[in-house]
């Protein structure tokens, strides 16, 4: 009782905290925006945004504006939103409006790093979608499993060995096939983190660490033994998938070439998105998994078989890892090298929670999150006057604050990381 | 007062499940490694294209030649870490000074590999005490090799004997920064340590590659690394080239007996380990979790720091990219396997530094590739974690955990 008593303290003060500290972030964007970006040219600068991405068969005019005049007016809108967050508050609009607020900065940071040169826009934004894909994968390998209670920090490894599993099987056979083994590879991953965490209760933490750095390993061992050496590159070439121009669409001005002209990947993601986001939600699955997940004691209570249905999330949440670990090899390098997701997978996972263990908040993050990855990249290209290395930090930044709960009050699932146990009548 | 009805003293699972590996018995942690070993080696057998070609004459030849690999692996793993006791004896007939030192290179270097084993492994075992999961240890092992590597080269004037500890304490300090910070958004705001720290790891490394390549980058170098470190700043060297072996090995020892004592021997340490085991029950005594928490992640990132200075002080006198390469990681598993406590960290550092430095000389003589090494870790780790199927393999009896009750105090008094 005293618990719930000082939870609704908490609440109260975090959910005013919140309207605060979201109100001052606001407005401290809109300063930025206006005396940095605006004020920091010249009055009669222009910013010349090029809107071809590179490999793109048509072209599009370059969009040129001036850039004091229209940052100036960005910040009023950040400014007024920002007032009206700190006496009113948006409430559960609040999510909606931050990224609203995020965009504004990126296009402002932006027009100013641009300003009195040009930039390839469309060709950052293409980028920043492809990076947004193995990232929102990953986020949703999370979800399956932690929507059911087991913590799973083991995307990363699932995703290692599936690149390799697929790298080796698709150089034997075709690409569908590489693919299809890679999902089954992290299926089989999924399933070990099952039997560690469910069967033998390990802490999943720890199971999840097991898996790392047995793939870590094994994958690196393998690698360096045979498909890095001459006489088996043949392993080592699986092909890529080629890019499809979709018809029609990747012919609409701007969002055409950034959107419509991927491979395959790009367009399974989004799919995968939408399915998972209907079946979570909107069906008797989605229902007893997140039941599962939240109190396995009523779900059993209720007849659900608790065991199975987190058996069949976490393998799942492993195939969804495996296919992200195949993207890096069929979808973006062609080859496997050690260690070659870098990381991706702790992305993917902070995506998850900053997306709110939702698909589509996931989504959101990856693309904010790919969109800082690219930028890092091309940093030096683009003449951005912050070191690549602050901008490769901002996704593990970003996860942090929202854990605090500082800008949005993130909902893990509450039986996450608890083994079930049937108690004995 | 009166709202005492129902006190919740349950421990919740983690905490239930540390208790279980603290406990558990030394039969299963000798059998987990054993498995481990004989599975890597049949790794090594099945990875070995000798062995297939010797199935083709017979199944006999098949297993004879496998066998073979994985003896040769293993015997590769042994002289490259203790030394081949047929050349020192040669080294000491000989007499000459240096082959006697080369003789005895692999036995030393397979302790300084131990050492920031130890500092890692203390870490993510004082963060178990106190029920808090450090995966930081990687990212707090480069901050603490970072701010070390800079006491180290941008102080000078200073006599051995205060710069090496300021320069260890840098490390340290540094170390404790990026440990306080998740421990307080844990205790202040009940963020999870174990995603902070992930993303402290992933700060740390964007960080490191920063200092590297802009202020702390040597600008007489064209690849980044930082400048050398002063001679004052370096740890004592108790052989001539090429032993590497130093002070920072008994540096790591007496933390560790200082570990030791303060979890044992003081009232905060009682607290910390009160908190550890059941964080409910400490809050009805009275504790205080939220300091507990704050200073035992505080602690495990300066030790971790620690293992980072120690590397740049004592062997590597430059900071250069990726220079831990996974020490972070393998100090979870040898944690758990030292059962979160002084003495068994020390042993199992020195395990896991005569593993790693083996398999370094194995993958020079033997062509297998390192990274076997993290293969048998992971599964001496999986065994660690589930005994269970140890005792399933072994048709072990399940052992009386709470009956038994290990006296771990009685180690070393």
């Amino acid at each position: 009782m005293e618990n719930n008593h000082s939870n609704n303290i908490v609440e109260k003060y975090l959910g005013k905290t919140r309207r605060i500290v979201m109100g001052a972030i606001f407005l401290a964007i809109a300063l930025l925006v206006y005396f940095v970006f605006a004020k920091g040219n010249s009055a009669d600068s222009l910013t010349t945004f090029n809107m071809t991405p590179g490999g793109s068969s048509s072209s599009y005019p370059d969009w040129v504006f001036p850039t004091n005049s229209y940052l100036s007016f960005l910040a009023g809108v950040c400014l007024i939103l920002g007032a009206y967050q700190l006496v009113r508050g948006f409430g559960k609009l609040t999510n909606a409006f931050l990224a609203l607020i995020a965009v504004i900065f990126i296009f402002s940071f932006l027009s100013w790093a641009a300003s009195g040169g040009s930039m390839n826009l469309a060709g950052l934004l293409r980028i920043t979608i492809i990076r947004a894909v193995p990232l929102t994968l990953g986020g949703l390998s999370g979800i399956l499993c932690e929507r059911a209670g087991i913590i799973n920090i083991a995307i990363e490894g699932m995703m290692l060995t599936a690149a390799f599993v697929s790298t080796v099987v698709a150089s034997l056979s075709n690409l569908w096939v590489g693919m299809l083994s890679g999902i089954l590879a992290g299926a089989l991953m999924g399933w070990i983190l099952g039997v560690l965490s469910i069967k033998y209760k390990v802490n999943q933490v720890i199971a999840g660490t097991v898996i790392n750095i047995f793939a870590t390993g094994l994958t690196s061992f393998l690698s360096q033994k045979f498909i890095q050496k001459t006489d088996y590159q043949f392993l080592n070439e699986p092909g890529m998938f080629p890019q499809i121009e979709v018809p029609v669409l990747s012919k609409i001005p701007f969002i055409g070439p950034i959107l419509f002209n991927h491979n395959i990947y790009i367009f399974l993601t989004i799919f995968l998105v939408i399915i998972l986001s209907i079946a979570l939600f909107h069906t008797r699955w989605g229902l007893r998994m997140r039941s599962v997940g939240e109190h396995p004691k009523a779900a059993d209570t209720l007849g659900i078989n608790v065991i199975k249905t987190r058996y069949i999330s976490v393998i799942l949440g492993g195939m969804m890892a495996g296919f992200a670990g195949t993207y890096f090899t069929l979808g973006s390098s062609g080859r496997f090298d050690e260690l070659l997701t870098a990381g991706r997978g702790f992305i993917g996972l902070a995506a998850m929670i900053f997306g709110n263990y939702n698909p589509v908040g996931t989504i959101g993050a990856s693309i904010l999150f790919g969109f800082f990855d690219a930028l890092a990249v091309r940093a030096s290209i683009l003449n951005v006057p912050v070191p690549s290395e602050f901008l490769g930090m901002t996704p593990y930044l970003v996860t942090m604050i929202v854990l605090a709960g500082l800008v949005g009050k993130g909902h893990a699932p509450a039986a996450e990381g608890t083994p079930y146990e049937k108690e004995s009548l | 007062m009166e709202k005492e009805n129902k006190p919740q003293k349950k421990p919740n699972s983690f905490e239930i499940f540390l208790e279980e590996i603290q406990h558990s018995s030394w039969i299963v942690t000798f059998l987990a490694i054993m498995t481990g070993i004989i599975l890597g080696g049949l790794l090594a057998a099945i990875t070995s294209l000798e062995m297939y070609a010797a199935f083709k004459v017979s199944f006999w030849d098949g297993i004879k030649t496998g066998l073979q690999v994985a003896w040769s692996t293993y015997s590769a793993l042994f002289t490259g870490s203790v030394g081949d006791f047929g050349k020192i004896k040669i080294a000491l007939a000989g007499g000459d000074a240096l082959e006697i030192r080369r003789a005895f290179f692999p036995f030393f270097e397979s302790l300084v590999q131990s050492t920031p084993y130890i500092f890692g492994g203390l870490a993510v075992a004082v963060g178990f005490r106190a029920g808090l999961f450090n995966i930081g240890v990687e990212g707090q092992i480069f901050i603490g090799a970072l701010t070390g590597t800079w006491a180290g080269y941008a102080i000078t004037g200073l006599p051995a004997i205060i710069h090496v500890p300021l320069a260890l304490l840098c490390g340290f300090l540094g170390g404790a920064l990026w440990g306080f910070i998740p421990g307080l958004l844990k205790a202040k705001t009940g963020a999870s340590e174990v995603i902070n720290t992930i993303m402290m790891n992933y700060i740390a490394f964007r960080f490191s590659e920063y200092m590297l390549r802009g202020p702390m980058k040597d600008p007489t170098e064209y690849t980044p690394k930082t400048p050398v470190i002063a001679d004052t700043a370096k740890l004592y060297h108790f052989f001539q080239d090429p032993i590497r072996f130093h002070l920072g090995f008994f540096i790591a020892l007496a933390v560790a007996a200082f570990i030791y004592w303060l979890l044992f021997k003081t009232t905060w340490g009682f607290e910390l380990r009160t908190v550890g085991a059941n964080s409910n029950a400490a809050r009805y005594a009275g504790m205080s979790n939220i300091m507990v928490t704050i200073l035992a992640m505080a602690l495990s990132g300066g030790l971790a720091g620690l293992a980072g200075a120690n590397e740049v002080l004592g062997v590597n006198f430059r900071l250069v990219p990726a220079f831990s390469s996974g020490y972070g990681f393998d100090s979870i598993a040898l944690a758990l396997l030292g059962k979160n406590h002084p003495v068994g960290v020390v042993l199992s550092a020195l395990l896991f530094g005569f593993l790693r430095s083996g398999a370094r000389q194995m993958q020079l003589k033997a062509g297998i590739p390192i990274d076997i090494i993290s293969i048998l870790q992971a599964l001496i780790l999986a065994f660690i974690a589930a005994p269970a199927i140890i005792r399933t393999i072994y048709r072990l009896k399940e052992s009386k955990i709470k009956e038994e009750e290990f006296t771990l105090s009685g180690w070393g008094g």
